[in-house]
């Protein structure tokens, strides 16, 4: 059996990932993370707060209460379900940054905690902030 | 000396045996079908350690004792113990037997190290005068994952084709007794590698590994599937063991029937969530060890081929790109012994 044929085999036999159920499951959770962040700006707004203020609000406390789950252990079976749900917004970076700093505190707070910190989230940061910068770029030239 | 047949196999001309054995199991193994079966099982996923790394170190500790104290043995009367794991340059055999001062032979051969143990240990007893020699090897779902994946805390889908590393361990004493479970004929794997790349898909790896090992101990011994009443795989799961039965029956041999694979024995798929099946060295080790070797030991069981399956990888060259190597060694266990063997 060629290395080809092999893959075709491996390909029915690997029962597909259950999109059906995947997929919804990560419109309503993400929907509903997204609803909450709505209803903290709506507070913030009627506490008094400026929108730029009420907007940061909205991501101070999605990242807290996602870090805070991670920390109780509960964010990972959430996410299970959810999938993209919860990776996709804010939630999911918090997630990222706050689990491997957990996981890895057992090699010390410098080089395990402060350097694994960053062994998922970093690549969305680098990469984040050379996006930006090329858009910044692209930005500037077309105002000249 | 072993007789070699054929350029895989060897016979053992001695008698070799399995004179005792030891099993540990986690909270979740404990929950599956043959928790019962174990000789222990801890609750604390940590083993009252302070890191998962640590915690395996428990598992080969506590295993070899349990072995021991069945075969009614100081873990110092070994000869020597043959011991491997997943974790990087096996860590958990080399410190969690470092108390015992048994001579120590580490070895790697990742999912496959109970067998590759049990076949280098079998020719040890036959190539001298070593008595009694151990095997043991462990895994641990939370240690593999910080390894091999995510932070355990991090919230990712697992895919269906995944498998869920087995927090368990195996130690089985082999010896010149006259008593079940024999050790016939052993068989060394060879590296077979059909192009997966896919991590959280270790099964379709080492199929190709298994049916390659079972093609040439078949061929090598000149005997087929119908003379065995069990073949027994370590963890190739539901994929692997679909693949297997399609690789095998292209060679000419039929599984169905004579085949069960350690991954899809020791949860309850449907109930645990584990996916594909289990995984990792403590897998196939603990089976053997809890449910398997009692029943070639009570006749219950006659002839057995064990054999666990490896795949050979690091994260490192997967991603350089590399495809995953597997591998699978085979031990011909038995109820009965050879009738022209002697101690």
């Amino acid at each position: 059996m060629t290395d080809q044929e092999y893959a075709k085999r491996n390909q029915l036999a690997s029962a597909p990932t259950k999109s059906w159920k995947n997929i919804p499951l990560a419109f309503l959770s993400g929907g509903a993370i997204c609803t909450a962040g709505e209803l903290i700006r709506q507070a913030a707004l009627a506490a008094g707060l400026e929108e730029k203020t009420a907007a940061l609000a909205v991501s101070l406390s999605l990242i807290a209460a996602a870090s805070l789950l991670t920390g109780l252990g509960l964010y990972d079976k959430i996410a299970k379900h959810a999938g993209a749900g919860t990776l996709v917004p804010i939630t999911g970076f918090s997630n990222a940054m706050t689990s491997p700093a957990m996981e890895f505190k057992s090699e010390g707070i410098i080089l395990g905690l402060g350097a694994k910190m960053f062994v998922i989230a970093g690549p969305v940061i680098v990469y984040g902030i050379a996006a930006s910068v090329v858009y910044g770029l692209i930005l500037w030239l077309a105002r000249l | 000396m072993a007789k070699k047949l054929g350029r895989h196999t060897y016979r053992l001309e001695k008698t070799v045996s399995v004179s005792a054995w030891g099993s540990i199991g986690g909270k979740k193994e404990g929950e599956g079908p043959l928790g019962g079966a174990f000789d222990e099982i801890e609750p604390d996923a940590r083993l009252g350690q302070k890191t998962w790394e640590q915690a395996e170190c428990q598992l080969q500790l506590r295993a070899v004792d349990a072995a021991c104290r069945k075969a009614h043995l100081m873990p110092q009367e070994l000869d020597f113990i043959l011991a491997g794991d997943l974790l990087n340059q096996c860590v958990s055999s080399a410190y969690g037997l470092r108390a015992f001062g048994i001579p120590f032979l580490g070895i790697y051969g990742a999912c496959s190290t109970m067998s590759e143990g049990m076949v280098l240990a079998s020719l040890l007893l036959e190539g001298t005068d070593a008595v009694r020699g151990g095997v043991v090897t462990s895994s641990h779902f939370c240690s593999a994952e910080r390894q091999f994946r995510t932070p355990l805390e991090y919230g990712a889908q697992r895919p269906p084709t995944s498998q869920w590393t087995a927090t368990a361990a195996g130690c089985a004493i082999l010896g010149r007794q006259e008593r079940p479970p024999y050790v016939r004929t052993v068989t060394i794997g060879t590296i077979e590698d059909k192009g997966i790349t896919d991590a959280a898909n270790m099964g379709a790896a080492m199929a190709p590994a298994a049916a390659a090992t079972l093609a040439h101990f078949f061929e090598d011994t000149g005997t087929r599937p119908e003379d065995y009443d069990l073949i027994l795989t370590g963890d190739l799961g539901q994929v692997g063991r679909d693949l297997l039965y399609q690789l095998a029956a292209e060679q000419g041999y039929r599984l169905e029937g004579l085949h069960q694979d350690c991954g899809l024995l020791l949860y309850d798929r449907q109930r645990q969530d584990v996916h594909a099946g289990a995984s990792g060295c403590g897998c196939s080790a603990s089976v053997l060890c809890s449910s398997i070797l009692p029943r070639i030991a009570s006749g219950a069981l006659g002839q057995v081929l064990f054999l666990a399956t490896g795949a050979l990888m690091s994260t490192t060259m997967l991603q350089q790109g590399e495809s995953i190597p597997g591998i699978a060694h085979l031990v011909h266990l038995s109820s009965r012994n050879h009738p022209e063997r002697r101690c």
